[in-house]
C-alpha cells in the first residue's frame, strides 16, 4: 500500500500541477454511472462554451478559460474528492449538478470562500441572499417550478381549478420532495386536490403508482423525476392512456433522453424548460465555425442542440457572464472566486446582452442582487412532438408566484441561518 | 366496495405480471447457482450488457467509438447499416456465448474448489469490469430498444372486463409477452435439462460436481454451457425491461429486484425462482395498495423482502429449496 | 530474517497474552500508531484529509463492524448500509436535540443505538443461515432507508429531508462543521479507529470471539460444547452494529457533513462494505483495513493517474477505472483467494526464512 500512497502523492502532485494565470471553471461532470444520460449533454454544453470563448474571444477578457472536468458518477464521496482535488487550483464557481452534492458543498464552499451556482436544482432557500452568501441557485428553483406548472394548469382552466385533482410522480429522495411544501400551499390556495406519488430509485418498476393514477384519474400530473425513472413514467402514461397534454415535468423530466426511448407515443408530453430549446440561434453558427469544425467538440459530440446540451450551454453563458462582471467591478482580468462572487452577485441579463451573445430569446432576462440569488423565477412550459423529434415553448417564460415563495424561502433560510449561527446580510 | 375489490383484483394481476418479469431475472441467478453454487452478481450487468449489445448492433454502432476516437482522432460513430431483429439477437447470443467461455477460461478455471464466498466475490470483479468495458464498448448515453414488441394497455382485456364488471382492467402487452416468453423459456429449460444429453450432465454437476466428474462430464463445458444459458436469460430480461425504460446504466440495478425471489423461492429451483417472482409481485403491488396510501408511499422496495422474511422464518431453506440437513 | 519468531522469549502469562505478541509486530504496530499519530497530522492538507484519509477511517470502522459479523460469525449481512444510517441519524437527532453534551458522547450513543436496532434485525439469524439470512439483513436496509426519509422527524422536518451536521467541537477545537480543519477531523477520527480496533482485537481473541468463531465454524457443534447461540450470535450482531453505528455517525457529521439516506446509505454502500472484507479477508483484522484501504484508495489513486497524470478524457478515464478495478478483484483472487490479510500472512512466511529459504 505504501507503494500506492507514494504514487498517488506523486499523482496529485501531477493534478495541482500548473497554477497558470486562467480563470478555471471545475466542471463536475458525470458521464458514468445511472445519471450518465443527462450528464454528458450538461458537461458538453459547458465545455464547448467555454472552448467557443477561447477560441472565438480569447477567453474572457482577454484570459484563457479552463475548463477542469472531474467524474463524479452523481457520487457523493466522489463529489467531495472532486471538490477538494479542484478547489486549490483557483477554481472561480462550482456547479455540482446533483442535489446530494450541492448540499454537501453548501457549508464547505462557504468557509473556503468559493461561489456555488447550482442552476435549477441544489437547496432552494439558497436563492436568500441574505442567508446564503455563496449559493446562487438563479435563474430559477424548484419552487419556482412547482408555481409555474401550478399557474400553466391555472392558464389553461381560465384561472379556475378549484376542486381540480392533481397528482405528483416523484423521486423518493431529497430533490423529488422539493415541491411538496409549495404544492401543497397552492393546493390551500386555489382549492385543487393534491396526490403524492413517491416512487422508489431508481424507479424502474412503477406499476403501483400509474394504476393508482388510472383508477383516480387526477386532472393533471407533475412529475419531479430523474433517471431512468421518467422515461419509465412516460412509458407507463402512455400504457394507460393517460392525456400527455395533461402530463407535466419539471425541466431535469424534459430531455430528448425522457421521451425518445419511449417513441410515438410521448407526444404531447409538457415539461417546465429554463431555456428555447433546438440550435435555432446564431450562435451554433460560431460553435460550428470555432468549435465544431476543428473538432474541439467535447465528448462524442453527438449532443448539440440538445436540450440538456442548452442548458450546459446556459450555465457557462451565465458563469461567463458573471466572470465579465467581475472582471468589470474589480478592474482586474485575472479574478479571484471572491471577485467572481461579486460577479455573480451584480450579474445583470437583458434581452440585448443575450441578443449581443448570439443568444436572442433563448432565456428570459433576469438580475441577482445582494437579497435575491434566486433570478427571475421564469421558466417556459415546452411540448414534445415525436414524429419531429423536438421540443417546442408552448407558453411564455411564466413567472412564479412570488407570494406564495417568498415566505417558504424566508422561512427556511431562517431556520438555516438559526441552526448554523449565520447573521442576515445585505442590510 | 365492490370497485375497490375491482381495484384490488387488478393491482394482483398487474403484480402477478410484474412478478414474471422479476423471475426473468431470477432465472439467470439459479440457473448458475444450482451448476456451479456461484451466486452470480454481474447477472444485473449481464443483462445491460446483453441489451447494450444488442442495441449497439442493431444501430450498426461502432464498438468502442470513443476510445477509438480518443486514440486516432477519427470521427468514427456508426457504421451506417442497421440490422434486423433476429440478426441482432444472433449476434449478441454469440457475443454472450464468447463472453460464458472467457469468464470460465480467465476466471473460474482457476477458481475450482473455492469457497462460495470467494466465487461470489469472483462475480463482483466481473461485474465491476464488465459495467466499465459495457460503458467504453458502447457509450454510456441512453438508447431506444425497438425490437418491435407491443406496449400499452391490451385493449380486448380493457372492453372485455368493462363490458363484464363496469371496470376496465389494465394489463400492459408488454407484460403479456413477457408472460408467454417466460413460460416458453421454462419449459424449454425444463426440457433441455431433462430429454438432453447435456442437460442431463447439467444437473449431475449441480448435484454432485465430484460424482459428474467422475463419470466423464467436463465441468468446463458444462460452465460454459450454463453461463451461456445464463447469458441468454440475461438478454431477455434485458430486453423486456430495456423496452421500457431504454438501454441505459440502471438496467443492472434490475438484479436488487430478483434478490427478494431469490430469497422466497431458493437459489436452487427454478420453480421456486417463477413462484417466488409471482408471490412478490402480487405481495408488494396488494401491500402498496392496500397499506401504501397510509404509510405514505413507496413500500414496495422494503416489503418485498419483509414479505421473504416473514416466509423463510416458516421455511429457511426458502420455498423451494433443498431441505437443509445438519450433521456435526 | 526480517520478521522472527525465535527469540521472543515470554516468561510470565501476562507477556504472553498481550495483542501483539510478537516483538516485531509491535514495533510495527506502535510505529504505525507513531506515524498516524505525531506526523501525518502535520503534513495532512484537505484533500488527503477529505479524499483519501478520512473515507479510509471511517470505512475501515465499518469493516471492523462487518468483519465481526460476518468474518468472526459466519452472519452474512447486506444491511451495514442501513445501519450506518441509523448511526448518522441518531448522531444528528443527538447533535441537534442536546446541543451542550460532547460530541464524542453522542458517536457513542448513536453507536449503541444502532447496536440496539441491529439486535433486533439480528433475532431472524436465529432461524434463517447463509445467504438467505441476506434477506433479513436486505429487509432492515431498505426498511430503514425508507424510514428515514419518510418520517419528518428524523430529519427535523428540514424541506429537502437531508440531514446537516451543525458545529461541534472537542478540547475547544471544531470537529464537525464547514470550518474544521484536516488534522483536527482526521485525529477525531483516528482515536475512534484506533479504540474500535483494540476493542475488536481484544474481542475476537477472547471467550467472546471465540464463541462467535464456533458458530461460525459448526453452530451445532458450538451448541453442543456449550455455546448459546442466541447469545453468540446475538452479540456478534450487536457489537457489530455497534461499529457500524459509529462509522456511519463519523461518516456523517465528520466526513460529509450534509447527507441524503437514499443516496449515501443505500444498498451499494452495504455491497461495498461486504467487498471490502471479502477482498481484504474474512476473519482478520488487518484484513479488515487493507480491504477498506484497496477500495477507497484504488479508485483515487487510478483517477489521478489516469485523468491527472495521462490526461485522458475523464469518461474514458471513469470506465477503464471500473475496469481495472474489477480486473484487479479477479486477479487478486485467482493469486490469493483468502483476501489480502492472507498474502500479508504468507509474505510473513516469506520473510521469515529469507533471504535462505528452504
Amino acid at each position: 500500500m505504501k507503494t500506492q500512497l507514494t504514487a498517488l502523492a506523486v499523482a496529485a502532485a501531477f493534478a495541482a500541477g500548473p497554477a497558470a494565470a486562467d480563470l478555471v471553471f471545475p466542471s463536475l461532470d458525470y458521464r458514468t454511472g445511472p445519471y450518465a444520460p443527462n450528464g454528458i449533454p450538461v458537461a458538453d454544453g459547458y465545455a464547448d462554451y467555454f472552448t467557443l470563448l477561447n477560441e472565438r474571444d480569447g477567453g474572457i477578457g482577454g484570459i484563457r478559460a479552463r475548463v477542469l472536468p472531474c467524474e463524479t458518477g452523481y457520487n457523493t464521496e466522489k463529489g467531495v474528492e472532486c471538490y477538494e482535488a479542484t478547489k486549490g487550483q483557483n477554481a472561480l464557481v462550482y456547479q455540482p449538478l446533483s442535489t446530494g452534492i450541492t448540499y454537501q458543498l453548501i457549508p464547505k464552499a462557504s468557509a473556503d470562500g468559493i461561489p456555488i451556482h447550482s442552476m435549477g436544482y441544489g437547496r432552494t432557500s439558497a436563492a436568500d441572499g441574505t442567508t446564503f452568501e455563496w449559493v446562487f441557485n438563479y435563474p430559477a428553483n424548484y419552487w419556482d417550478g412547482a408555481s409555474i406548472a401550478v399557474k400553466h394548469i391555472l392558464d389553461l382552466n381560465g384561472g379556475n381549478i378549484g376542486g381540480k385533482k392533481i397528482a405528483l410522480v416523484y423521486h423518493n429522495s431529497a430533490y423529488g420532495k422539493e415541491p411538496i411544501r409549495t404544492l401543497e400551499e397552492l393546493s390551500g390556495k386555489y382549492g385543487f386536490e393534491l396526490t403524492l406519488l413517491p416512487v422508489d430509485h431508481p424507479g424502474q418498476e412503477q406499476k403501483s403508482q400509474w394504476l393508482q393514477i388510472r383508477r383516480e384519474r387526477p386532472d393533471y400530473v407533475l412529475m419531479w423525476g430523474w433517471g431512468v425513472m421518467n422515461q419509465v413514467a412516460i412509458q407507463e402514461a402512455a400504457n394507460i392512456r393517460y392525456p400527455m397534454e395533461n402530463f407535466i415535468g419539471i425541466w431535469w423530466s424534459g430531455s430528448e433522453n425522457d421521451v425518445e426511448p419511449v417513441g410515438g407515443k410521448a407526444t404531447g408530453y409538457k415539461a417546465l424548460a429554463l431555456t428555447a430549446p433546438g440550435r435555432d440561434f446564431p450562435i451554433y453558427e460560431d460553435l460550428e465555425r470555432y468549435v465544431y469544425s476543428k473538432g474541439l467538440s467535447a465528448g462524442a459530440g453527438d449532443q448539440h442542440g440538445k436540450v440538456l446540451y442548452n442548458r450546459g450551454l446556459y450555465a457557462a453563458m451565465l458563469a461567463a457572464e458573471a466572470a465579465k462582471k467581475a472582471q468589470e467591478i474589480h478592474g482586474v482580468s485575472d479574478i479571484t472566486a471572491a471577485q467572481m462572487r461579486d460577479g455573480m452577485e451584480a450579474l445583470e441579463i437583458t434581452d440585448r446582452l443575450m441578443a449581443s451573445l448570439g443568444l436572442p430569446g433563448f432565456a428570459p432576462p433576469f438580475s441577482v442582487s445582494c437579497e435575491n440569488h434566486g433570478g427571475s423565477g421564469r421558466a417556459a412550459v415546452q411540448q414534445w412532438n415525436a414524429s419531429s423529434g423536438s421540443w417546442s415553448l408552448v407558453t411564455d417564460y411564466i413567472k412564479s408566484e412570488s407570494g406564495v415563495i417568498q415566505p417558504l424561502i424566508e422561512a427556511d433560510a431562517s431556520a438555516f441561518a438559526r441552526e448554523n449561527n449565520i447573521s442576515k446580510r445585505c442590510n | 366496495m365492490f370497485e375497490q375489490f375491482l381495484f384490488a383484483v387488478e393491482v394482483a394481476l398487474n403484480g402477478f405480471m410484474a412478478g414474471v418479469m422479476y423471475s426473468l431475472v431470477a432465472l439467470g441467478f439459479v440457473l448458475i447457482f444450482k451448476a456451479s453454487g456461484i451466486f452470480n452478481y454481474a447477472q444485473g450487468v449481464m443483462a445491460l450488457f446483453a441489451a447494450l449489445t444488442l442495441v449497439g448492433l442493431m444501430d450498426g454502432q461502432v464498438p468502442f467509438a470513443h476510445l477509438i476516437n480518443a486514440v486516432l482522432g477519427t470521427e468514427a460513430h456508426h457504421f451506417g447499416w442497421h440490422l434486423p431483429a433476429v440478426l441482432a439477437i444472433l449476434f449478441t447470443m454469440a457475443i454472450m456465448v464468447a463472453f460464458a467461455w472467457a469468464v470460465n477460461e480467465l476466471i473460474l478455471k482457476h477458481l475450482v474448489n473455492q469457497e462460495p464466498i470467494i466465487l461470489f466475490m469472483a462475480t463482483i470483479g466481473l461485474a465491476y469490469f464488465l459495467e466499465g468495458f459495457g460503458d467504453l464498448m458502447w457509450g454510456a448515453d441512453i438508447k431506444k430498444l425497438d425490437v418491435g414488441l407491443p406496449q400499452g394497455i391490451n385493449g380486448w382485456i380493457d372492453e372485455t372486463t368493462f363490458n363484464a364488471f363496469g371496470y376496465g382492467f389494465f394489463i400492459d402487452n408488454l407484460d403479456i409477452v413477457a408472460t408467454v416468453i417466460a413460460a416458453v423459456l421454462v419449459t424449454v429449460l425444463v426440457l433441455f435439462s431433462q430429454y438432453t444429453k447435456q442437460g442431463r450432465a447439467l444437473r449431475a454437476v449441480a448435484d454432485d460436481h465430484q460424482a459428474a466428474l467422475s463419470v466423464g462430464i467436463s465441468l468446463n463445458s458444462i460452465w460454459v454451457l450454463v453461463w451461456s444459458i445464463a447469458g441468454f436469460v440475461a438478454l431477455v430480461a434485458g430486453v423486456m425491461w430495456g423496452a421500457k425504460s431504454g438501454v441505459q446504466f440502471s438496467l443492472s440495478l434490475i438484479a436488487l429486484k430478483a434478490l427478494p425471489v431469490l430469497m422466497l423461492g431458493g437459489f436452487t429451483s427454478i420453480p421456486g425462482a417463477i413462484v417466488g417472482g409471482l408471490i412478490i409481485g402480487v405481495g408488494e403491488k396488494l401491500f402498496e395498495f392496500l397499506a401504501g396510501p397510509a404509510l405514505g408511499g413507496a413500500t414496495e422496495n422494503w416489503f418485498a423482502f419483509v414479505l421473504a422474511l416473514v416466509f423463510l422464518v416458516f421455511r429457511p431453506q426458502g420455498l423451494f429449496g433443498e431441505k437443509i440437513i445438519e450433521r456435526v | 530474517m526480517i520478521y522472527r519468531e525465535a527469540g521472543d522469549f515470554k516468561t510470565n502469562y501476562r507477556e504472553d497474552g498481550r495483542t501483539f505478541p510478537i516483538r516485531f509486530d509491535r514495533w510495527a504496530y506502535f510505529a504505525t500508531l507513531a506515524v498516524a499519530f505525531l506526523v501525518v497530522p502535520f503534513v495532512i492538507n484537505d484533500y488527503w484529509a477529505n479524499a483519501v484519509l478520512l473515507p479510509f477511517l471511517i470505512y475501515a470502522i465499518a469493516t471492523l463492524g462487518l468483519n465481526i459479523l460476518t468474518g468472526y460469525c459466519g452472519q452474512v449481512s447486506l444491511g451495514t448500509g442501513g445501519f450506518m444510517a441509523v448511526g448518522a441519524y441518531a448522531c444528528y437527532k443527538l447533535m441537534t436535540g442536546f446541543p451542550d453534551v460532547n460530541i464524542v458522547f453522542h458517536v457513542i450513543l448513536a453507536g449503541g443505538i444502532t447496536a440496539a436496532v441491529g439486535v433486533l434485525f439480528g433475532l431472524p439469524s436465529l432461524r434463517i443461515k447463509g445467504f438467505y439470512l441476506a434477506v433479513a439483513t436486505l429487509a432492515a436496509q431498505f426498511f430503514l432507508v425508507w424510514l428515514f426519509n419518510r418520517v419528518g422527524w428524523f430529519y427535523n422536518y428540514s424541506a429537502s429531508g437531508q440531514i446537516n451536521a451543525p458545529t461541534r467541537t472537542v478540547f475547544g477545537v471544531e470537529v464537525t462543521g464547514p470550518t474544521t480543519s484536516a488534522w483536527a477531523t482526521y485525529l477525531f477520527c483516528l482515536v475512534f479507529v484506533v479504540i474500535c480496533a483494540w476493542l475488536a482485537r481484544n474481542m475476537t481473541r477472547g471467550s467472546l470471539g471465540r464463541k462467535w468463531m464456533a458458530i461460525r465454524d459448526m453452530d451445532i457443534a458450538a451448541e453442543i460444547i456449550g455455546v448459546n447461540p442466541l447469545g453468540a450470535k446475538l452479540t456478534a450482531f450487536a457489537v457489530s452494529s455497534f461499529f457500524v453505528g459509529i462509522s456511519g455517525a463519523l461518516f456523517f457529521a465528520v466526513y460529509l457533513g450534509a447527507v441524503e439516506v437514499g443516496e449515501v446509505f443505500g444498498i451499494q454502500k452495504s455491497f461495498l462494505v461486504l467487498f471490502m472484507i471479502i477482498i481484504g479477508g474474512l476473519g482478520s483484522i488487518l484484513g479488515s483495513f487493507a480491504g477498506a484501504a484497496f477500495l477507497v484508495l484504488l479508485p483515487v489513486f487510478l483517477k489521478n493517474v489516469l485523468t491527472g497524470t495521462l490526461g485522458w478524457p475523464t469518461d474514458l478515464a471513469a470506465h477503464i477505472e471500473f475496469m481495472i478495478v474489477g480486473a484487479l478483484i479477479c486477479a487478486f483472487l485467482i493469486f490469493e483467494p483468502h483476501g489480502l490479510a492472507q498474502l500479508w500472512r504468507l509474505t510473513k512466511e516469506k520473510l521469515r526464512t529469507w533471504p535462505f529459504p528452504y
